[in-house]
């Protein structure tokens, strides 16, 4: 598996940041490059168009309730975040995050440990997070191997052409 | 150590003696469902990784029912690609427009079997566990892989359990229990968890009970929502398929992460106040609030059942002026049977306005929307803000007893009152 470690600049949110947040409706079947200037903009207009490849989204618990719609994950990757470390996961968020090629992790404690703009350092094997900027250190979930391999390849559709449509 | 019922589906799919919850396994899926929000978008993914059919048409079920009658040119376009898709699949079990909601089409053509694997794109695809089948919602890259390989990895889910005891009081319904669970639990209460509802008060509960219930586990998170399957599944089963079912349910000695009791017999009508399901009142909290809207219908509380029970509210007396209730049959079936009964005259007299059987304003597609500043009370299963129209609306969530009571009324009203009103 490729290195696993991650360093990032923050971007911090609130609780309860739902499908709807991520992936507003009326942009829903907007094309990706339209859809994903879109994402987070009702809690932080200035995201979607500040937002580096690299940076990496904390935030409170519940991340991504709501519906099943797999363009809240898909909006967050094409503006570059490499990660989201939350409180807790809605489950079909967390799904279609792995499906879709972006990490994820739970981490408790992490909310109160950062702020905007400070670095943070992620292992998606070991669960393990730090606060670069503070040096706070804290121990999330680790992420199941069969996760890592979906992401590792880039999303399970990457899974399924490497496998030539069918698998084993 | 004996297994949950959630261990025990996921053990039988991925062929193994046992598993314990935390771990992962890759599932053979029984059945795949499909709605028109993704279908087209999914069966176009599974092109484009070059992958010509389904691993098992017969096991795919594909159901029109979010945009109907079609509200656009878009959406009927959308229903066209579909039908090419399907075809060129062979895929038998395809419900067109106007047939009803995929969560009740499913369970009344009998293609839920007790222990099946059941993945859809769509959130409330936990409704199957009130048949004790694993019915669980999923993305649509997930799905593409799910349609092409037959497999799915899962996590084992830990499993809460709910004891329920007593009897219900008159006028409170199985849409008051589990509103009270997701208020009295919260919204993420069970997340990545299963939920499963036992004990003398759930085996007594009926099937479209049951459905309602397990509709609305998701909204607290849940991945599951089980109910064993016994002599209420049987006959349901016969009546819908004509293949009845041995009873399959948890393992005596199964562990649970928790373990609730829940007595019956204490609970009032319940009411989901905006805009969160989990901010959950007895009805009384909210009574007098004044509506412009009352909605009968969805997935959760559609059925004749459900019809029914309003109706029994309205007989010979009419809405409020002002009000507007839209009656929405979850199904084509429920439809003709309340036609048949008498229970839609008896709605229509009343003065509802009855839509095709469907989503319907469920999810705020087409159908009834609400402009700023109004108020709707619903039978449906989420109040979050913009769900059925404008931001500024308001949505309450309850039985259809309480629905119907409010419409009558023309403000938030708890259906006892009314009752004793009229004796
Ligand atoms: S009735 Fe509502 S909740 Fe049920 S499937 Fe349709 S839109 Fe979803």
């Amino acid at each position: 598996m490729p290195d696993e470690t991650m360093v990032g600049r923050v971007w911090k949110f609130d609780n309860d940041i739902s499908t709807d947040v991520l992936s507003p409706g009326q942009y829903a079947v907007a094309p990706l490059e339209v859809r994903k200037l879109h994402v987070l903009e009702s809690v932080n207009p200035s995201f979607a168009q500040e937002c580096q490849p690299g940076d990496i989204v904390i935030s409170g618990t519940n991340f991504g309730c709501g519906s099943s719609r797999e363009t809240a994950p898909e909006n967050l990757k094409a503006v570059g975040v490499a990660c989201v470390v939350a409180e807790s996961l809605a489950r079909i968020f967390m799904r279609n995050a792995v499906a879709v090629g972006l990490p994820v992790i739970v981490c408790v404690g992490v909310h109160d440990a950062f702020e905007d703009g400070h670095e943070i350092e992620v292992d998606l094997a070991t669960g393990r997070v730090r606060n670069v900027t503070t040096g706070v250190e804290l121990q999330g979930d680790s992420l199941p191997e069969e996760m890592r391999g979906i992401l590792a390849a880039g999303g399970i559709l990457e899974v399924l052409r490497a496998q030539g449509g069918r698998g084993t | 150590m004996g297994m949950t019922q959630a261990e025990k589906i996921l053990a039988r799919a991925s062929g193994r003696e046992t598993v314990t919850a935390g771990e992962f396994v890759v599932g053979e899926i029984d059945l795949a469902l499909l709605h028109d929000i993704f279908a087209a978008g999914v069966f176009d993914m599974l092109v484009d990784v070059g992958v010509d059919d389904v691993f098992d048409p017969g096991k795919t079920v594909v159901v029109v029912d979010h945009l109907v009658p079609a509200p656009s040119a878009e959406a009927a376009a959308i229903h066209q690609r579909i039908r090419d898709h399907v075809a060129r699949l062979g895929i038998e079990s395809f419900y067109d427009s106007g047939q009803g909601i995929c969560h009740q089409l499913l369970p009344e053509n009998g293609h839920i079997r007790p222990g099946a694997l059941v993945v859809g794109t769509d959130s409330h695809t936990t409704t199957y566990g009130a048949l004790g089948a694993g019915g669980t919602g999923i993305g649509t890259s997930d799905m593409v892989y799910a349609l092409a390989t037959g497999r799915l990895w899962f996590r084992v889910p830990e499993t809460i359990r709910f004891v329920f005891s007593g009897e219900l009081q008159p006028s409170v319904t199985w849409k008051d229990v589990i509103l009270y669970l997701a208020g009295r639990f919260g919204a993420d209460a069970a997340q990545y968890k299963a939920m499963e509802f036992g004990g003398d008060g759930a085996s007594r509960a009926d099937m479209s009970s049951r459905l309602t219930v397990s509709n609305m586990a998701v909204e607290m998170g849940a991945k599951f929502g089980l109910f064993a399957a016994d002599e209420v599944t049987d006959a349901y089963l016969l009546d819908h398929g004509g293949v009845g079912c041995d009873p399959f349910g948890p393992d005596d000695d199964a562990v649970y992460e928790a373990v609730h009791e829940i007595s019956l017999a204490d609970l009032a009508p319940q009411i989901a106040m905006p805009s969160e399901v989990d901010n959950v009142s007895p009805v009384g909290d909210a009574a007098g609030l004044a509506i412009n809207q009352a909605f009968l219908g969805s997935c959760t509380n559609g059925r004749i059942e459900d019809l029914r029970a309003a109706a029994e509210v309205l007989e010979g007396r009419h809405i409020a002026p002002g009000v507007r209730l839209l009656v929405v049959p979850a199904s084509r079936s429920v439809m003709k049977e309340a036609m048949d009964t008498g229970v839609l005259a008896t709605l229509v007299d009343a003065g509802a306005s009855v839509l095709a059987p469907g989503c319907g304003p469920c999810f705020g597609g087409h159908g009834g929307l609400m402009g700023p500043g109004e108020r709707c009370i619903g039978t449906h299963n989420r109040n979050f803000i913009g769900r059925m129209g404008s931001a500024e609306a308001e949505i309450f969530l309850a039985s259809p007893a309480t629905v119907a009571a409010s419409a009558l009324m023309g403000v938030i009203a708890d259906p006892r009152e009314v009752e004793v009103k009229d004796a």
